[in-house]
């Protein structure tokens, strides 16, 4: 079996850091994971992709070009890779921040309240971490442990404080469903 | 099986050159290699080794001459702009016959070009990219735990021969993380055997000196046949590549690094068709695997090159295959990816005239 | 028959292919002298260039290595690094130094490494046949300024020490000339004094030299040695620009 995922919002939304978490949590459960950042000019403050594979055999390409699964945190992003999602696929999106409806009927859309639920836990930068416990809940491509233990690889030298913030949004991701 | 660690190809790349011994680091920023010499420079710190921020691509490969010519395991990594900056120095250390390491984290181009992953340097890595008669010991990685053990293949093999190395990889690989498992025991360049070349100042014996030139009549030729001879040893002996599902292929795809991944899904996809396709993949581009592929050839119809360029090692597939097979091409220049389903839809049309 | 006066140790037995009056003889027997005088010819490692002297590989009686035209200081920064313990020098011309390796001299002696360029300034492309170099004085004819060298189309002369003397890096940077007996030792004892400092660790030294080229300038041995007195030492003039052991005291 054999996932990619696009991840997909503005600079400084976690982009980078929730692909790289999911890679980790991947390798943490011995599976095989690839992940590759959209880079350069876009790297500082425009919009910021990242693909990732995650697999139980041997990865072929790095390269994503028609996701299972996209998370997608800002408006422009819905535009650029809702049109992209292999059919029978899921798109993740960020409610609180995107107006726009998907109208993909091919494909499951979840709508995330992700920064809403974010701010409640008082923090809108971790939306992501909401958005990716939603979407190991939805597809149960890894677990919540792994993904828990993954942040904290990605985020070493965070404290305790934040590390433990960051659980709770990937468990309330997780609780919506 | 030791614990895998997620790295960046660009750093898998340092941990490997630190790996592999090498304690000389000198280079110049260019994207997309940055984050190489950014953690090269916390490592060589950390391992008491040399790294040196130069003020040109000129200067480090300049460096690495000195340095290897005084018996240290050196290297420089850039992208395309600042490869074809090192095309002078490269032509006197291969005119000198010192071993070096040189890593291309190649961009779009020509020119400025841009940032985006490219194969596009092909030529220019295994032609001889600067002046006069010389060829590169050339390893294509595909794979960020390739990147990790091509420096200390590359060492070795530069040294075997005295020939410098190039690692030809691209903004993908260096730009991707995977799965890296730490193999072997690292080197400490302590152990390195002298060599009867290095200077090292003449204590006790007559002076050596490392030059490309002689102007006397007919000795530059001779030294060059000697050279040849080399490179005839390199051919014979250490062509390298990875085939998949070969034995039973009547279609060959041939790519290298990144393109030789997307390769694969291509393939992957074509084999759950029920064609049969198979994939060969140069890790040496200089010396290509030409005797393999010179075999294939004699029973495969037909060969699909894949490059991230206009189509540069398609020369040298046509120049082994000799007219046996027909030639196919996916190419896609100035940093374009291919993808697995574009492969396959090729795969498809050559299926469909056969 | 007791010998009075040969070659120095430091020097190989290779006839050198100098130009009759040409400096670069004189220069290189001051360096051959003192790799025996300090007792450094075993742990030196020399850097030629492009240029007449490059085959300085083959007279200096040590390790040796030939280089791209203007890179020495760059090849010499990667053996000195990697053989902290061995001296280290460059030597270069003017195209070299000053033209093609403007950028590597220039950043050499910013990081003040620890190493020593000799650097022979006789205002003239030797080797490629007397072309105008980055040295060559105003007015001052070449294959490439027959008229002399107009400063409004091919601009001024670049005064090495003067230029490097802005920079914080260097240790020691002194003008010489080899043109008569007492500045050929006061040559000679500059390139001990950097010497020495390097040995010291002390950091970058270059000495410039001015130097004869007769035949790149078109005159007699004896008028290129009254030719550095009298118009060469007056646009370069002579003397000490930097020396940080002095400064110190």
């Amino acid at each position: 079996m054999t996932k990619e995922f696009i991840i997909a919002g503005f600079g400084g939304q976690g982009i980078v850091s929730s692909g790289i978490i999911l890679a980790y949590a991947g390798l943490f459960e011995n599976l095989n994971v690839t992940f590759f950042p959209s880079y350069g000019a876009e790297m500082r403050g425009g919009t910021a992709n990242c693909q990732v594979v995650v697999s139980d055999e041997k990865i072929a390409s790095p390269v994503v070009v028609n996701p299972d699964i996209v998370i997608i945190m800002n408006e422009p992003s819905l535009l650029k890779f809702e049109p992209v999602v292999k059919p029978g696929g899921m798109l993740f999106f960020n409610q609180t921040l995107i107006k726009s409806k998907p109208a993909r009927k091919d494909v499951e859309i979840i709508p995330i309240e992700a920064n809403k639920i974010a701010e409640e836990l008082g923090q809108g930068r971790i939306a992501n971490m909401v958005m990716l416990g939603a979407m190991v809940k939805k597809t149960k491509m890894v677990s919540i442990e792994s993904m828990k233990k993954a942040q904290r690889k990605r985020f070493e030298r965070a404290s305790e404080e934040q590390l433990a913030l960051n659980d709770r949004a990937l468990e309330r991701g997780y609780a919506l469903f | 099986m030791a614990e895998k660690e997620l790295m960046y190809g660009n750093h898998a790349l340092v941990e490997g050159v630190i790996h592999a011994g090498c304690r000389f680091f000198a280079g110049y920023p260019i994207t997309p290699q940055n984050e190489s010499p950014e953690y090269m420079s916390i490592r060589m710190n950390e391992v008491g080794g040399v790294f040196l921020q130069t003020e040109s691509e000129i200067a480090a490969i300049n460096m690495l001459f000195g340095a290897a010519a005084a018996g240290a395991r050196a290297m420089t990594s850039s992208s395309s702009p600042g490869i074809s900056l090192m095309q002078e120095g490269l032509s006197y250390i291969a005119g000198a016959d010192v071993p070096v390491l040189v890593v291309n984290i190649a961009r779009g181009g020509p020119g400025l070009g841009n940032i985006a992953p490219a194969q596009s340097d092909y030529f220019q890595a295994v032609k001889s990219g600067g002046h006069g008669d010389y060829h590169t010991i050339v390893l294509a990685p595909n794979s960020v735990q390739e990147m990790f053990e091509f420096p200390r293949l590359a060492f070795e093999l530069a040294e075997k021969y005295r020939n410098p190395a190039l690692i030809l990889a691209d903004g993908l690989l260096g730009q991707m993380m995977e799965p890296v498992e730490i193999k072997g025991e690292p080197i400490d360049p302590k152990t390195l055997p002298e060599q009867d070349w290095w200077l090292t100042g003449c204590k006790g014996r007559e002076k050596r000196v490392i030059r490309s030139y002689d102007l006397r009549p007919g000795k530059l030729e001779e030294w060059n046949w000697r050279r040849w001879e080399k490179y005839q040893k390199i051919l014979k002996n250490e062509q390298r590549y990875e085939d998949i599902k070969i034995d039973d292929a009547d279609i060959l795809i041939v790519a290298y690094g990144t393109s030789a991944r997307v390769a694969e899904a291509g393939l992957r996809i074509a084999r759950q068709k029920g064609l049969k396709v198979g994939l060969l993949r140069p890790i040496t581009l200089w010396p290509f695997p030409s005797d393999i592929l010179s075999e294939l050839s004699k029973r495969i119809e037909d060969i699909l090159v894949v490059e991230m360029s206009l189509g540069q090692m398609i020369e040298d597939v046509k120049l082994v295959v000799e007219g046996r097979s027909k030639i196919h091409f996916i190419g896609h220049p100035g940093g374009g990816l291919p993808n697995a389903q574009e492969i396959y839809n090729k795969i498809l049309e050559i299926r469909s005239k056969k | 028959m007791k010998l009075l006066f040969g070659r120095p140790a430091g020097l190989t037995d290779i006839n050198q292919r100098y130009c009759p009056g040409c400096g670069h003889g004189i220069v290189h027997r001051l360096i051959g002298e003192l790799l025996v005088e300090m007792n450094i010819r075993e742990k030196t490692i020399g850097v030629a260039p492009v240029g007449c002297s490059v085959f300085a590989d083959e007279y200096f009686n040590c390790d040796m290595i030939q280089v791209p035209h203007g890179r020495a200081p760059a090849v010499a920064t990667g053996i000195k690094r990697t053989r902290p313990d061995c001296m280290v020098f460059t030597y270069q011309g003017d195209g070299d130094l000053a033209a093609i390796g403007t950028a590597e001299m220039i950043h050499v002696a910013a990081r003040n490494e620890n190493i020593t360029i000799i650097f022979i300034n006789n205002a003239i492309y030797g080797m490629t046949g007397g072309q105008l170099a980055p040295t060559t004085l105003p007015g001052m004819r070449s294959t490439t300024s027959v008229k002399g060298r107009d400063v409004v189309t091919q601009g001024y002369p670049i005064k090495v020490c003067e230029l490097l003397n802005a920079l914080d890096g260097p240790y020691y940077l002194e003008r010489v000339a080899v043109d008569i007996p007492r500045n050929i030792i006061k040559t000679k004892k500059a390139i001990k004094t950097a010497f020495q400092y390097q040995l010291d660790n002390k950091g970058f030294s270059l000495i410039e030299i001015l130097s004869m080229c007769p035949t790149g300038w078109g005159v007699t041995p004896v008028q290129a040695k009254k030719w550095i007195a009298e118009v060469m030492a007056n646009y370069y003039p002579l003397g000490e620009l930097r020396n940080r052991a002095k400064e110190a005291k």
